[in-house]
């Protein structure tokens, strides 16, 4: 599907007493105005970017502790010697998102449909989808994990995970998994009840009118801040460190304790921000291009 | 025999009446065209028909079993009745075709070839036969109209409630809807409207009902109710229509 672009070119019929356009004086003369203001604003821009980033760089390097932070922080040794250890727990912290994502979207919709059944024999699973949102909104993510990887090895129940990655991964998306779900349930509201109506007018059931037409309809609202949720994800995988597997955080620690040299953690920093960063700009985009399909272009 | 009976409805809306005992009577291949001035109780009483609302009193009978019965299966019954709405309510995610074949294959069963043989069937009759792949944003509010009295009538409905479909339109726009409605009448749809125009009504109507705060005044076909009014307040909202129209 296209936007509204070609709809705003229709072919004009000519005809032979229909003026044509040749560019006036007074128009000339305003272009020439807003070149000029452009040319200003671009000259502004630079200038004031020049000042601050001096400025910055002059406040922190005087301060009386930045040899000892540049030892200590900025170690191009220490930071090449860790790099490839981080870099290989960096990869772990990529695998777990992954697998957490999945399953936090599973979940996610899962709790979120389940709370919008309104058929009497549904009560309790209802009740219990409130009670999970509740609960696992309110509980920090790290206690959570705290509470996951130490407490269910504790219960020694046969088949119960043991690994501290899968503990990890459970915690996350238990954690995330309720955030998500009210992303969800967000998303299902914002549909118009009136589309409800003409789905059930046309005698679909409550749960062919959510599978065909209220969800495709949500789904699609809601992907930018459940990007944005996700970039969150990403960092707090590192949060499984405390569990002890050998992800980027546990990796610069290791190599901290080595030599009291901290760089390795703005290596791991580094790798996260690489991630991160790209995640951000394509939500960014997401959320611009939809609002441009709401107002149908324009510049205001 | 009648194929729609509405018996004694009452309707409330927060302690307000907004249907107040209206009784009527809808033959087959008969149209009902339902005039009054907006809040007068004519999207309701069509909204409580296709059980889009539950009644607070009376009952409503279709095929001369009550739908209104709380044990009455809602999904059963809007399968026999097709509902048109002001906003068209076309599915945005949708194009078209799957637009009007979404009920004819999830609900009636029809295999989705056969579904699609019978809408692109339709469309091209109502003249939409290259929008079939088009999703509803690119189309006119006349097409999208046309687009939504379609799908009401894709799965062969009983009887079509159509609710002031003409009323968001441009008045350029009216006319190809309308169209549309006319053709409908002459394959013998029982329709119902709930409508703004005066003259289509007059024009395609068997019955007009006149409603006022939420009570049927009078009903009666097109002539005696545009021409010789007998209640003193249908003819004061004729009056008022007739005025509007002049200026």
């Amino acid at each position: 599907m296209t936007d509204g672009q070609s709809a705003a070119s229709p072919g004009m019929p000519e005809h032979a007493e229909s003026p044509v356009w040749v560019k006036s004086e007074r128009q000339r003369r305003r272009e020439a105005d807003l070149r000029g203001r452009a040319r200003r604003s671009v000259s502004i821009a630079t200038a004031s970017t020049i000042v601050v980033v001096v400025a910055l760089v002059a406040g922190i390097t005087s301060s009386p502790g930045w040899p000892r932070v540049q030892e200590t922080f900025l170690s191009p040794e220490a930071f090449v010697a860790a790099l490839p250890d981080v870099l290989r727990g960096f990869l772990l912290n990529i695998k777990m998102f992954l697998i957490a994502e999945v399953f936090i979207l599973v979940l996610g919709l899962l709790v979120a449909v389940v709370r919008g059944l309104r058929a009497p024999v549904f009560f309790p699973l209802r009740a219990l989808a409130v009670l999970y949102t509740d609960v696992f909104r309110g509980v920090p993510t790290i206690l959570l994990i705290y509470l996951v990887g130490f407490g269910i090895p504790a219960l020694q129940l046969q088949g119960a995970p043991s690994d501290p990655v899968t503990l990890g991964i459970i915690a996350l998306v238990l954690s995330y998994g309720a955030y998500v779900a009210e992303v969800f349930r967000a998303g299902i509201e914002s549909v118009h009840p009136s589309q409800r109506a003409a789905a059930r007018s046309l005698a679909l059931t409550q749960g062919q009118t959510m599978r065909h037409v209220v969800l495709p309809q949500a789904v699609r609202r809601v992907v930018p801040p459940l990007l944005n949720d996700f970039v969150s994800l990403q960092k707090d995988t590192a949060l499984v460190s405390v569990l002890g597997p050998l992800e980027a955080l546990r990796q610069a620690q290791i190599h901290k304790d080595l030599d009291f040299n901290f760089t390795p953690y703005l290596a791991a920093a580094l790798l996260f921000i690489l991630l991160t960063v790209p995640m951000a700009r394509f939500t960014d985009h997401l959320a611009a291009r939809a609002a441009r399909r709401r107002t149908g272009g324009g510049t205001a | 025999m009648s194929l729609l009976t509405i018996e004694g409805v009452w309707k409330h809306y927060h302690g307000l009446s907004v249907l107040r005992g209206i009784d009527l009577e809808v033959a087959p291949h008969e149209v009902v065209c339902l005039i009054g001035a907006s809040g007068s109780g004519k999207s309701t009483l069509l909204r409580c028909v296709n059980l889009l609302e539950t009644i607070d009193d009376g009952a409503i009978y279709l095929d001369d079993t009550e739908i209104t019965d709380v044990r009455a299966d809602a999904d059963d019954v809007r399968r026999r009745i097709g509902m048109v709405f002001q906003a068209y309510n076309l599915f945005p995610h949708m194009t078209v075709l799957d637009n009007i074949t979404l009920a004819p294959r999830k609900v009636h069963g029809v295999r989705p070839e056969k579904a699609e043989a019978r809408a692109r069937e339709l469309l091209d009759r109502f003249g939409l036969a290259d929008k079939a792949g088009e999703y509803p944003d690119r189309l006119s509010g006349g097409q999208q109209q046309r687009v939504a009295v379609i799908r009401a009538v894709a799965t062969d409905p009983r009887l079509l409630l159509l609710d002031e479909v003409t009323s968001a339109l441009d008045p350029t726009l009216v006319t190809e809807v309308l169209g549309v409605i006319r053709e409908l009448k002459e394959t013998g749809m029982t329709m119902i409207l709930a409508t703004h125009e005066m003259g289509f009504a007059r024009d395609i109507a068997d019955t007009v009902c006149f409603l006022e705060g939420g009570v049927l005044l009078e009903s009666g076909p097109p002539e005696q109710i545009f021409s010789a009014p007998e209640h003193p307040r249908t003819r004061a909202f004729l009056q008022r229509v007739l005025e509007a129209r002049r200026m």
